[in-house]
């Protein structure tokens, strides 16, 4: 398989606090990783690094071999790489419906037209079909402040799916979802993203989930990819457990 | 050589009216984060304020040197007076809302105060000169040179002297620059806020109207004053950076001296010199001189 | 939509006969609350993307001076190439400012676009040669495809003639906010950041809508101009920009119709407040200002809208469905 998406010795700090500290990772087209960590070990930089949002101190970011570095998230975005956030960036002054049909059309390249509607019939019936699949349906027409939060969650994670990635960065799907949704949100997700052969990298506390739909861990503490690796093999280290993750 | 030292004292004396506008203006933002666009009202509060009192101290026939302090008595009652009654009356009500409707509130306290000032006073000119008279010809360098502007220069420093020793001398002082350089830390580590922005406003109004009062000798009078007054206000303000009192004195002699050289060897730029250098601050260094706030999205 | 569209007919036919049937004066002063409603919408369409411009007062003066040097030194009476070239005026300098305006939010922008205004109120004054200074210019009664027309009939030609222009900018405006643009203008408020993690690019989208609304201001201002006769530097000053931003607040942001019915009202307003009170109207207005910002912040259009609501569930929100 090749690799889509590689970071060579990537740092970030911040002051005196080192978010990013020289992280060399190789993402093949089409895995699962899971990051995780404790608060504070580095992931969300990580994401923000690759998706442009931030920038390095040094190191490269290449995808699909060419470098990214330094390129802002609209490119990274349009070359796709898409990211879900961790707090639901949502639209709340649109509905459920025209903040999917929003990134659509972003996809589809209208997003500055301005002659169309926002809506045409087949961006309509898709975003319905990405709505039902998260079973937020009988949203669609409701303004975005009313979805409770779990729905506030799927709703990102759906905008970003909208742009139909070849790289989706997940940070914290599930976080916000009620337990009992979990699995099945995730069961949706990770055939829809595997179905379409999407490489998916995710940002996870909830080790259950890392360890039923992720096929490679990444084990972030302070800023440095710690432990690489199977799931199983991961947990199964006392080290690592203790020590990083908190368990004993 | 004269002209240079023309131009120099020019742009200086411009430069200290245009720190006594702008200095309230900054620190009302500062601490209160609301541009207040009744700012320039409050000068003209003061203008009008001082004519009067002016006018009715000669006919007292007191002693003429005391009309200075007559003029510094108008404006601190205007501010006194005025300042609580703005603040609690309305700026209360409108902290921490959207800051158009901010802009909004200030922009109808304007209007208001306008037609206020009209129904006091009528909407002929007031001439209170004398105590611009009384303080002759200077020369300068064999030039004439009015007296009274040394006097502005002399009652921006002390405006700004003063501001500084409150600043860093008293306690007060100290606090209310805590709340400009962070608010929510500052109301969190039991700053009485209310108090000190009723304090804040007030300060900001006295310095507005000791604007106000010491050009009042040096114009006429009349209905009007405040539109011009308080753009170039913000130009200053804008220049040295929102909520910065060094920015606005710095800020006002770059602008002070820039129109001066325009004044004297490009007339035609001179109308628009201030608008062009803060067009340029925005461009180049948005925030400001000293300013501290984020101002650009990427 | 079809019902919409027979609406907006029925609106613009209506409009028209009101505006004939109406005595001189009014019939002028409905023009110029139209002319002056296009900079109105301007500054409501900006508001929907979170910036408030208080310097409309650029385009307003750009388009009523292109109609002035046209008139002045082409010897252009034409009304509809006046308002082209006014159009273009205001497309001219937005483009110009564009760049700059687009990547400054909050204060900034508004003081930049204030700045902007009043480095043209300098030079219109100071280029008294080329710009007539405070005089101004004068500006001759536009004919219409080569016909002038006899005077008492001028002021309903230029009514017509204004509202005609402003349908169509409205309709213009109302795909607009239907189209993937406007949605993401509007999402630029709520999340710029989201915006870009969608691929779109915010500079972009704000610099076109300046650009529409410059185009736009710069109409209102050639308009203006035809009909009031003159134009001065004042057009660009500060206040006259003020006023802008008022009526937008006072009429409501929300929809396409609310800034042009605010405008309406408050010329009318403005008129008869200085008429019976000339010492106080400004007051009135501040308080009457000071009311819509403490218990109507969406403006006379969101209380009409809060009493349709009342009275019939059912809003006329341009908001509902896509």
């Amino acid at each position: 398989m090749d690799v889509v998406l590689e970071t060579r010795g990537l740092t970030r700090t911040f002051g005196r606090v080192v978010a990013a500290d020289d992280v060399n990772v190789q993402i093949r087209s089409g895995e699962r990783v899971g990051l995780v960590g404790p608060n504070g070990a580095g992931k969300t930089t990580f994401l923000n690094l690759i998706t442009g949002y931030v920038r390095p101190n040094r190191g490269r970011i290449l995808y699909r071999g060419t470098d990214i570095t330094g390129l802002p998230p609209r490119a990274i975005t349009r070359m796709g790489i898409v990211r879900s956030f961790q707090i639901p960036q949502l639209y709340p002054g649109l509905t459920v419906l025209e903040n999917l049909l929003l990134a659509i059309a972003a996809r589809s390249g209208r997003g500055l037209d301005f002659w169309g509607p926002l809506g045409r019939e087949h961006a309509v019936a898709e975003a319905m079909e990405l709505l039902g699949a998260f079973q937020l349906a009988d949203y669609a027409w409701r303004p975005v402040g009313e979805l409770p939060e779990g729905g506030r969650k799927l709703l990102d994670v759906a905008m970003a799916l909208a742009l139909r990635p070849t790289v989706l960065l997940m940070d914290e799907p599930t976080s916000g979802v009620s337990t009992q949704d979990k699995f099945g949100v995730m069961e949706v997700l990770m055939e829809v993203l595997g179905r379409a052969g999407v490489t998916t990298l995710f940002v996870e506390h909830d080790m259950e989930v890392v360890y039923r739909y992720a096929e490679r861990v990444l084990v972030f503490h302070n800023g440095r990819v710690v432990a690489d690796g199977d799931p199983q093999a991961l947990f199964a280290d006392a080290q690592i457990r203790r020590a990083v993750l908190g368990w004993e | 050589m004269e002209t240079a030292l023309i131009i120099l004292t020019d742009g200086l004396v411009y430069a200290s009216w245009l720190f006594l506008i702008s200095a309230g203006l900054t620190l009302i933002y500062g601490v209160l984060r609301i541009l207040n666009l009744a700012h320039g009202s409050l000068y003209a509060l003061g203008a009008y304020a001082a004519a009067s009192v002016v006018l009715l101290y000669f006919d007292r026939g007191l002693w003429p040197m005391g009309s200075y302090l007559a003029l510094l008595g108008a404006a601190l009652l205007v501010g006194a007076v005025a300042g609580p009654l703005i603040e609690r009356g309305l700026l209360q009500w409108i902290y921490g809302r959207d800051p158009v409707y901010q802009l909004l509130a200030t922009y109808a306290l304007f209007l208001i105060l306008e037609d206020l000032m009209k129904l006091v006073w009528g909407v002929n000119p007031y001439y209170a000169y004398k105590p611009y008279g009384l303080l002759g010809i200077i020369r300068l360098g064999g030039i004439p040179y009015p007296g009274y502007s040394f006097l502005l220069l002399g009652v921006a420093l002390l405006a700004g002297g003063s501001l500084c020793f409150f600043i860093r001398g008293t306690r007060i002082g100290r606090l209310v620059v805590a709340m400009i350089h962070d608010p929510e830390i500052s109301a969190a580590m039991g700053v009485n806020v209310p108090r000190v922005s009723l304090l804040t406003f007030t300060l900001g109004a006295v310095l507005a109207a000791l604007g106000g009062a010491f050009t009042a000798p040096m114009i006429s009078v009349v209905p009007g004053l405040s539109v011009e007054v308080i753009v170039l206000a913000f130009a200053v303000v804008v220049i040295g950076g929102l909520g910065s009192l060094e920015g606005s004195a710095v800020g006002a002699l770059l602008v002070g001296l820039v129109r001066s050289l325009m004044v004297h060897r490009i007339p035609e730029l001179e109308l628009f010199a201030i608008y062009l250098v803060m067009a340029m601050v925005l461009l180049l260094r948005p925030r400001g001189l000293f300013g501290m706030e984020e101002v650009r999205r990427v | 939509m079809k019902l919409r569209r027979f609406g907006g007919l029925i609106l613009i036919a209506g409009m028209a006969g009101l505006g004939l049937l109406l005595p001189g004066w009014s019939r002028f002063l409905l023009t110029l609350a139209l002319a002056r409603g296009l900079l109105v919408l301007g500054v409501a369409l900006l508001m929907q993307a979170g910036l408030v411009s208080f310097g409309q007062g650029l385009f307003f003066a750009a388009g009523a001076y292109a109609v002035g040097f046209a008139a002045r030194d082409l010897g252009i009476r034409d009304a509809g190439l006046g308002v082209a070239l006014g159009a273009g005026a205001g497309l001219g300098i937005a483009a110009l400012t564009g760049p700059l305006l687009a990547r400054y939010r909050g204060i900034f922008f508004a003081m930049l676009t204030l700045a902007f205004s009043m480095i043209l109120y300098g030079i219109l004054v100071k280029a008294y040669r080329i710009t007539g200074g405070t005089d101004g210019l004068r500006i001759p009664p536009p004919t219409f495809l080569g016909w002038s027309l006899p005077e008492e009939h001028l002021g309903s030609g230029l009514y017509l003639f204004t509202l005609a222009c402003t349908a169509v900018m409205v309709f213009l405006i109302f795909r607009y906010l239907r189209s993937p643009l406007g949605y993401t203008v509007r999402a630029i408020r709520d999340n710029e950041v989201r915006v870009e993690y969608l691929g779109l690019s915010v500079s972009r989208a704000l610099y076109i809508t300046v650009l529409l609304v410059g185009a736009m201001g710069g109409l209102g201002g050639a308009l203006s101009a035809m009909s009031v006769g003159h134009v001065d530097p004042n057009l660009a000053y500060w206040t006259t920009s003020g006023e802008f931003v008022f009526v937008a607040l006072l009429g409501g942001t929300g929809n396409v119709f609310a800034p042009l019915a605010g405008s309406i009202v408050f010329e009318f307003l403005r008129t008869y407040a200085y008429k019976y009170i000339p010492y106080t109207w400004q007051m009135g207005l501040g308080l009457v200002m000071l009311a819509i910002v403490g218990f109507a912040p969406g403006g006379l259009w969101s209380l009409y809208e809060l009493i349709a609501r009342r009275m019939s569930g059912w809003t006329w929100s341009w908001k509902r469905g896509v």
